[in-house]
């Protein structure tokens, strides 16, 4: 089943990716010529079949209620592209 | 035309937990400077992972048990993805097809009815970190980032604003009987998220909904799904159509406004968290657990009434919160009877609260000193309006009730000579409430009684200055005491 | 032999007799680094500083009587495990300039075991890729032929490794990123069972199939570094609980009795001949040293590819949603909203293949497509893993080839992505199923090195290195090194650093 341009465009804007049109076309491509070998698996019959979502076994992994330090502020904010007042800093959010 | 309003919840809660969802920072974020509550985990930096906090788990499971969910025996997180900058990782840790508890019910009382709403799902999520507006920009403090959030989803069970405001203050006294939450509203603790929709009376259809927040109290609660119902009432009369959308309740305003901000495509690609392993619940550790849920607050408040003759109303008040009702029945056990105890702790104890803006916990009276005064009562050591200023005094000082009524002789006169003496006065010095009693209106003694008791500064015995009251005027009337 | 090619246990050696100090051992190695690192570009950044700090502090250790594992002995490490205060980049621009606040838990591990650092190694983007092409910096070349690529993801550890340019290096293997370019450099590497060694700090690429593991010039140098990687991490809720057994005393040169199976599905049609005569030459090797061969059959495997290029796009697509510009890293310049600044920031800061996987798992796990793909590939990873399972009740290894190829020309598969995936088509199977692997020299093929692969069931690691040991001891490949002409230049470069360093 290969993708069309829109439904390109419309899973860049859920990932938050700003494509060009060049980079739209190229995916539209390469991601159908994936998506037909993909495909493959449509033969295999599933349906009784147990999802794996990871490996491993473990079940109730915990760890107790207890609080330990922090990060200093300065070393919170060392990476911070735009800062200001101890706080990370971006263009306006409407609400 | 008629309309049936439709009401959903969605409540929010933050549990009371030392440490985040998924990280040891501590969560004590309330008044700290931004960004010091804050490590790799929940800043969602790169190769950071996340640890279930058990305790957390454990509260989910006792609100589920508490609200009558059934528990799984298999529950895991999902990824939620979407993108804001509240969202440290890009996804927030949340639960969807298998979430700890659902299937449960909470009864709502609405004028004399009794109504059951049905509970979803309670499920266990990460709160996200707190957004601050400055002009062209937004700041952004992740102290609240990570704090473990159980979300309450609701049937769209209930019919009208205020069945909505009672079962959010419902839930809130269960949250905090359990221990589970502080349920602060203002502080964002708890928080309402409603979807409701109108539709003809008779219709089976539900109508077009909408989702309202940021209602930050129970009034709030009841205003906002009021003016939302109308609206909604008001665009159908005009020939419109309701939009599906976010609409925010704007408390200076008194009405609900859209928010197209939040309106997103919606999809948000769940799917199993690789980082935690699943949640298996055997039973006995479901047993465990609710082996240590306390009694509830209904199941109390019928016992409280069938074990000391108290009204369902007296029995609601007294569960109004675990400490009042553990309160209450500590006075009981040091007293002995249930009604007394009950009329001053609603009455008296109550008034000194709401003036003081003090919670139960906090009271400076114990139950034993409170049922020491009520022994003073018993006995006629005090009467009723001297206790009432003793328990004052006692609210005010921390000291036990003997001491008061003995540093201020405040013992009531039962002295049956010193009062004849004041009686005798007050009748001299009141000709007209004596002829009104002698023309026949019994009742001018009441009068009369009170005189006496200003007179004692209130430490006349009432019953016995009543009595000499009416036996010196039947003695001076010649006539024979009846 | 020169210092910088000794091996681990070589090196161990001549430090506990007094022969060689930490710091001389360190210094040869950062010479060669400077001598020939501008050819190979392995390294994305040395760090002389931290390097002979931490060596002066292992021979201060070991003057103490500290006798640890790998106590001054000079390491690379994956440019996608975090160091406390060194840029970390993960090949990314999105990251060039990222400094975490904290160490990996396999780096800490490395360093209480007394390892030295001597930089961070390149790597495709975020470790998306089989030839380190996928680098935002550069790639990495092939210490065997500079114009081939090392293999990818970590083809800088690999390189490094390969051209002794380290004592060992650290990879990280979500679908064979640490076994192909092992094999295409003609090194051993090992990739661990899921949750044996910590993933905090590592940076997640595709969760439930990351894994770090050592990259070394022999089968005793990958023991020895299993063993102070391995062990539970109450910070991985991943980690594996059960305790870390003693890895050198699988190092026995009798296999006699060992059953070994090998999967008919790996010897298909497109396979170099060169890399399957080396393969099945080494399998004679075992036999002829008493291991029990069979033929079996892992019928699931030609779905493994698809499977893979699912599940791990669908997890990387969520664990790369935090690079949006706000917290760290690369953020767009003046963006006009908030939109602006998440679109703009992920445009310029991804490369191609990041992009193209970010694309793909969004795909697969969005509203309507949830079912046909992401769903469909964890039924069919449940397949795989039973396909093993099977196996496993039988057999003690699995031995099969590492890649279907020997390196080839860099530029030979950018512009065509599926291409790209089949080099990955013998090693992804294993992470599908959380098994342990390894690939070891087993020969050439037209001078290039070719790689056999061990593959073992969860915690079968002490397998793997018996047979991997058992077949070295039999064969010379793992003691053959490509020469590389020296540089003049870097050289005088490098009297410049030293002087810098003194």
């Amino acid at each position: 089943m290969p993708l069309d341009l829109a439904t390109v465009e419309q899973v860049a804007e859920l990932a938050k990716l700003g494509l060009t049109d060049d980079e739209k076309a190229r995916f539209t491509e390469q991601l159908s010529a994936i998506l037909d070998y993909a495909a493959r698996l449509q033969t295999l019959d599933t349906s009784a079949i147990p999802a794996t979502a990871m490996v491993g076994g473990l079940e109730n992994v915990m760890r107790p209620d207890e609080a330990r330090p922090s990060l200093s502020q300065a070393d919170v904010l060392a990476n911070a592209p735009r800062s200001h007042a101890g706080q990370f800093q971006v263009p306006a959010i409407l609400d | 035309m008629d309309y049936e309003i439709v009401i959903g919840l969605e409540c929010h809660v933050q549990l009371l937990t030392q440490s985040k969802m998924f990280c040891g920072c501590a969560t004590d974020y309330d008044g700290a400077p931004p960004n010091t509550r804050v490590c790799p985990v929940c800043l969602g930096l790169p190769g950071a992972l996340p640890v279930i906090n058990r305790k957390a788990v454990e509260y989910t499971v006792i609100t589920g048990l508490a609200l009558h969910c059934q528990i799984a025996e298999f529950a895991k997180f999902d990824r939620k993805n979407y993108h804001y900058p509240d969202l440290a990782k890009g996804y927030q840790i949340s639960q969807y097809d298998l979430p700890l508890t659902r299937q449960g019910w909470l009864d709502v009382e609405v004028e004399g009815q009794t109504k059951r709403v049905g509970i979803t799902r309670v499920h266990l999520e990460e709160d996200t970190a707190k957004n601050t507006h400055l002009g062209e920009t937004s700041l952004v403090d992740y102290n609240r980032a990570g704090v473990p959030l159980m979300e309450i989803v609701t049937e769209p069970d209930l019919r009208s604003p205020e069945e909505a405001r009672v079962f959010a203050s419902n839930l809130r006294r269960i949250l905090r009987w359990i221990g589970v939450s502080t349920g602060d509203m203002e502080a964002g603790a708890l928080r309402v998220d409603a979807n409701i929709s109108v539709r003809p009376q008779g219709q089976a259809k539900f109508g077009t909904k909408t989702e309202i927040k940021n209602m930050n109290s129970f009034r709030a609660v009841k205003l906002a799904l009021e003016y939302e119902a109308q609206r909604q009432i008001d665009v159908l009369e005009h020939g419109g159509r309701i939009v599906q959308e976010t609409r925010g309740w704007v408390e200076g305003e008194g009405r609900t406004v859209s928010q197209r901000s939040k309106e997103f495509a919606h999809d948000y690609r769940y799917f199993p968290e690789p980082d935690l392993p699943p949640l298996v619940l055997s039973s006995t550790e479901v047993e465990r657990l609710r082996a240590q849920l306390p009694e509830l607050p209904e199941a109390r408040a019928e016992r409280l009434m069938a074990r000391y003759g108290l009204s369902q109303y007296d029995a609601g008040v007294l569960t109004g919160s675990r400490a009042v009702a553990d309160y209450y029945e500590a006075a009981v056990a040091a007293h002995g009877n249930g009604k007394a105890v009950a009329n001053w702790v609603s009455g008296e104890m109550f008034r000194l609260l709401r003036g003081a803006t003090l919670e139960i916990e906090a009271v400076p009276v114990s139950p034993q000193a409170l049922a020491e005064l009520l022994r003073l009562v018993d006995d006629g050591t005090i009467g009723i309006s001297v206790a009432k200023t003793v328990l004052e005094e006692m609210f005010a000082t921390g000291q036990r009730a003997g001491e008061i009524v003995r540093a201020k002789g405040l013992t009531q006169i039962s002295d049956q000579d010193q009062l004849r003496q004041v009686a005798a006065d007050i009748i001299a010095a009141n000709p007209k409430a004596v002829a009104d009693y002698r023309g026949g209106k019994p009742t001018a003694v009441k009068f009369l009684v009170g005189q006496v008791m200003r007179a004692t500064r209130g430490q006349a015995n009432p019953t016995v200055a009543s009595e000499i009251l009416e036996q010196l005027l039947n003695e001076s009337n010649g006539r024979q005491p009846s | 032999m020169e210092l910088h090619a000794l091996t681990i246990h070589a090196a161990r050696a001549a430090l506990q007799s007094g022969d060689l100090t930490s710091v001389t051992l360190t210094e040869s190695l950062l010479n060669r680094i400077y001598a020939v690192d501008n050819q190979i570009r392995a390294y994305l950044s040395v760090t002389p500083e931290v390097a002979l700090e931490q060596a002066e502090e292992a021979d201060r250790r070991r003057a103490a009587g500290d006798t640890s594992p790998l106590l001054g002995i000079p390491f690379a490490l994956k440019d996608v495990i975090c160091t406390e205060g060194l840029t970390t980049t993960c090949g990314s621009r999105i990251l060039h300039n990222y400094i975490p606040p904290y160490d990996a838990t396999a780096y800490r591990r490395l360093r209480e075991a007394g390892a030295i650092l001597l930089g961070k190694t390149n790597m495709d983007e975020f470790a998306m890729g089989s030839s380190t092409e996928n680098s935002a910096f550069f790639t990495t070349r092939n210490p065997w032929d500079l114009e081939r690529v090392p293999g990818g993801s970590s083809g800088g550890s690999a390189a490094a490794v390969a051209a002794d340019e380290a004592i060992f290096g650290i990879g990280t293997d979500t679908g064979g990123s640490i076994r192909q370019p092992a094999a295409l450099v003609g090194i051993v590497g090992l990739r661990p069972t899921y949750g044996r060694v910590s993933r905090f700090g590592l940076v997640a690429y595709g969760s439930s199939l990351d894994q770090i593991g050592p990259l070394t010039k022999d089968v005793t140098d990958a023991a020895l570094v299993l063993g102070a990687l391995a062990g539970h991490d109450p910070l991985d809720s991943t980690s594996l609980p059960t305790p870390v057994p003693n890895y050198e005393t699988a190092l026995r040169s009798d296999i006699r009795g060992l059953r070994v199976a090998v999967p008919k599905e790996y010897f298909v049609e497109g396979m170099e001949p060169g890399v399957e005569r080396a393969v099945r030459d080494a399998i004679q090797v075992l036999a002829g040293l008493g291991a029990e061969v069979g033929e079996v059959s892992l019928p699931h495997t030609e779905y493994a590819l698809p499977t893979y290029y699912i599940i791990a796009p669908a997890e990387a697509s969520a664990n790369l949603a935090r690079y949006d510009g706000v917290r760290y890293g690369h953020s767009a310049a003046n963006p006009s909203d908030i939109w602006d600044l998440f679109r703009t920031t992920r445009d310029e800061g991804f490369g191609a293949e990041v992009k193209r996987r970010i694309m793909l798992g969004t795909y697969a796990l969005s509203a309507g497509y949830y079912d046909a793909y992401y769903r469909k590939a964890q039924q069919t990873r449940t397949l795989i893993k039973r396909d093993f399972d099977q196996v496993f009740t039988h057999y003690d290894v699995v031995v099969c080839p590492t890649s279907p190829s020997v390196a080839f020309p860099i530029g030979a598969r950018v512009d065509n992505p599926l291409q790209m995936y089949l080099a990955d088509i013998f090693t992804l199977s294993l992470n599908l199923a959380g098994l342990c692997g390894m690939s070891i020299p087993c020969g050439f093929s037209e001078g290039l090195p070719v790689g056999l692969q061990f593959m073992g069931p969860p915690l079968g690691e002490p397998a793997l290195l018996r047979a991997a040991y058992a077949y070295e001891q039999a064969t010379p490949w793992h003691t053959m090194k490509a020469s590389l002409p020296l540089d003049v230049t870097s050289s005088e470069l490098n009297e410049t650093d030293e002087a810098e360093i003194g």
